[in-house]
């Protein structure tokens, strides 16, 4: 007996000492400078805590478990090595949504054991199970529309009355759990409803919103798994659990706030149902060829670079970041403006342009920016077209007005690289494309950078 | 045991470390940082574990090898992702060197 009682402590240290890890990891992950340190003690962690739990006490079934991880960390591994930076978000999804159906696993299987956890640790039991199987299939569901397997957002009247109708439906059936013990079939039909829930939540919901939905779906399974945690009596979880269900709460609300959006908003409505009818935008987008623009940003003082997603898929960052490296050495200022969505997430630009090479101290943020618009010579604008929408500043019909934007428009020359001349993902016309100073270089924006670089190497 | 308002201290005291800890981050590092608390929850991995070492009947074995089989794709994943990008992260300085 005695000896189960150290082993008890040498797992509960263990644990402790995983959580004191995660809590420092995170906090190094919170400053460029310290942040590659940060992943690492987190996964120190993960490794104390995952094995000192083979030595729990009344375990079996180590065959199979050693399988199960065998599989799922290798599956892991090899996807995640292989995926291009530009589908990060749809992994993470993924990723999270397999957290969220673990968790709601060990529900399932705690719920069938027939053990009675009382009222308050039932009650939790089945909370996180319904949470976890929500994200599980609500992540998925958001893999499958930024991975572009599922196109439409699928919407109907009434939606909304059938989620809230699945929702009370499956707490009904949570709460018969907790109060009847319900059998076998009461539990399968529990867990189906959570699973039907996550699905019909989450197809209504638009590609462009999708990052701030992974962000909830993230600080969800956090939760589900600290109360699974409060359930399986494991502090490693509860800490972990918690402590990414408020950090992933505050980073969705920090997401919503840069897209301008609340997240009831997010949640509940499509983007640009509302009826606002942006104003009619009169002029002509006036064309430029790659050797004026070679030749105004070579002679410039400060060049500030402004790009989008658009970029990242015509993978021409490694070509834009040649082309600052060339004006750089002629002594030209140049800088990058990320707006906060710029790409799929907030960040994810940053992290495209890093993949490239630029280092992040000439990369700033919107705040940090935007009043040296003014004093710039050329802004050039690569892949990217709401983020610099001038109608969100000053156009209250605009359905983005009042979104937070760089204010490109300031600059004494506004390049834009574009495709053609469609909208952008809002579908709005943007203004900025009609003002005298802004010239448009239609092309592809691997290829057009490319050209420049000729244009200034030619100078 | 970790029981009662104990349990309940424990939640509070974690959400304000996960809150905090947040606060003060740059934009520049919110995909990285939603992927780093991402692998975090990947700790989902040890309660499986057990799940499954505690399973008895097929029908729980399979549930338990299931949440295994998740709990470790999340944990293994999260890290392998996350772990790319901020390697990426460097400054001028770093570059030159």
């Amino acid at each position: 007996m005695s000896e189960m009682i150290s082993m008890r402590s040498v797992i509960e240290a263990s644990y402790f000492i995983a959580a004191i890890l995660f809590i420092f990891g995170l906090k190094r992950m919170s400053s460029p400078v310290t942040a590659r340190g940060g992943i690492i003690w987190a996964g120190a962690g993960m490794v104390v805590a995952t094995l000192v739990t083979f030595l729990y006490p009344g375990m079996g079934n180590y065959p199979l478990m050693m399988t199960a991880i065998f599989i799922g960390g290798v599956a892991a591994w090899v996807s995640g090595k292989k995926v291009a930076m530009t589908d990060m978000p749809q992994m993470i999804a993924l990723y999270n949504g397999m957290g969220g159906g673990a968790a709601a696993a060990i529900a399932a299987v705690e719920l069938l054991g027939g053990e009675d956890h009382g009222l308050v640790f039932g009650t939790l039991a089945v909370l996180g199970g319904m949470i976890g199987a929500v994200s599980f299939s609500g992540s998925l569901i958001a893999f499958a529309k930024l991975q572009g397997i599922m196109r439409r957002n699928f919407r109907f009247s009434g939606q909304q009355v059938l989620n809230l109708l699945l929702l009370a439906a499956t707490v009904a059936t949570a709460a018969y759990i907790v109060l009847a013990h319900g059998d076998v079939n009461i539990v399968v039909i529990f867990f189906l409803l959570a699973l039907v829930l996550g699905v019909t939540m989450t197809v209504p919901i638009g590609g462009a919103d999708m990052p701030v939905v992974i962000s909830l779906y993230n600080a969800l399974t956090g939760l589900a798994v600290a109360f699974e945690g409060f359930v399986l009596q494991n502090a490693a979880m509860i800490i972990a659990g918690t402590v990414v269900g408020a950090a992933g709460s505050l980073l969705t609300q920090l997401m919503a706030k840069a897209m301008n959006r609340s997240l009831a908003n997010v949640l509940f409505s499509g983007f640009g149902e509302e009826d606002g009818q942006a104003s009619e935008v009169s002029g002509s987008m006036k064309p430029i060829e790659a050797a004026d623009v070679a030749v105004m940003m070579a002679f410039a003082n400060k060049v500030l670079i402004i790009p989008g997603y658009g970029m990242a898929v015509a993978q021409a960052q490694h070509k834009v970041w040649e082309l600052t490296q060339l004006l750089k050495s002629r002594g030209v200022d140049v800088k990058f403006a990320i707006h906060p969505v710029a790409g799929r997430m907030p960040g994810h630009m940053n992290v495209l342009l890093a993949e490239a090479g630029v280092p992040y101290d000439i990369i700033y943020d919107e705040d940090e920016i935007n009043p040296e618009f003014p004093t710039a010579d050329v802004a050039l604008i690569i892949g990217a077209n709401d983020v610099v929408n001038p109608a969100a500043r000053n156009d209250t019909s605009s359905p983005i007005y009042g979104m937070p934007i760089l204010n490109a428009d300031y600059a004494k020359n506004v390049i834009v690289i574009k495709r053609g001349q469609g909208t952008g993902f809002s579908g709005i016309e943007n203004a900025l494309f009609f003002l005298d100073h802004t010239r448009m270089l239609y092309g592809d924006g691997q290829a057009m950078a490319s050209e420049l670089i000729t244009e200034v190497k030619s100078l | 045991m970790i029981d009662g308002f104990i349990a309940l201290y424990i939640f509070m005291l974690a959400a304000f470390v996960g809150y905090e800890v947040i606060g003060r981050v740059p934009s520049i590092l919110h995909t990285p940082l939603m992927s780093g608390s991402n692998f975090i929850h990947g700790i989902v991995l040890v309660g499986a574990m057990v799940a499954l070492g505690r399973a008895d009947t097929t029908l729980e074995l399979a549930i338990g090898f299931i949440g295994v089989f998740l709990g470790a794709g999340n944990a293994v994943g999260g890290y392998v992702v996350t772990e790319r990008m901020l390697e990426m992260f460097k400054s001028s300085k770093e570059k030159d060197s």
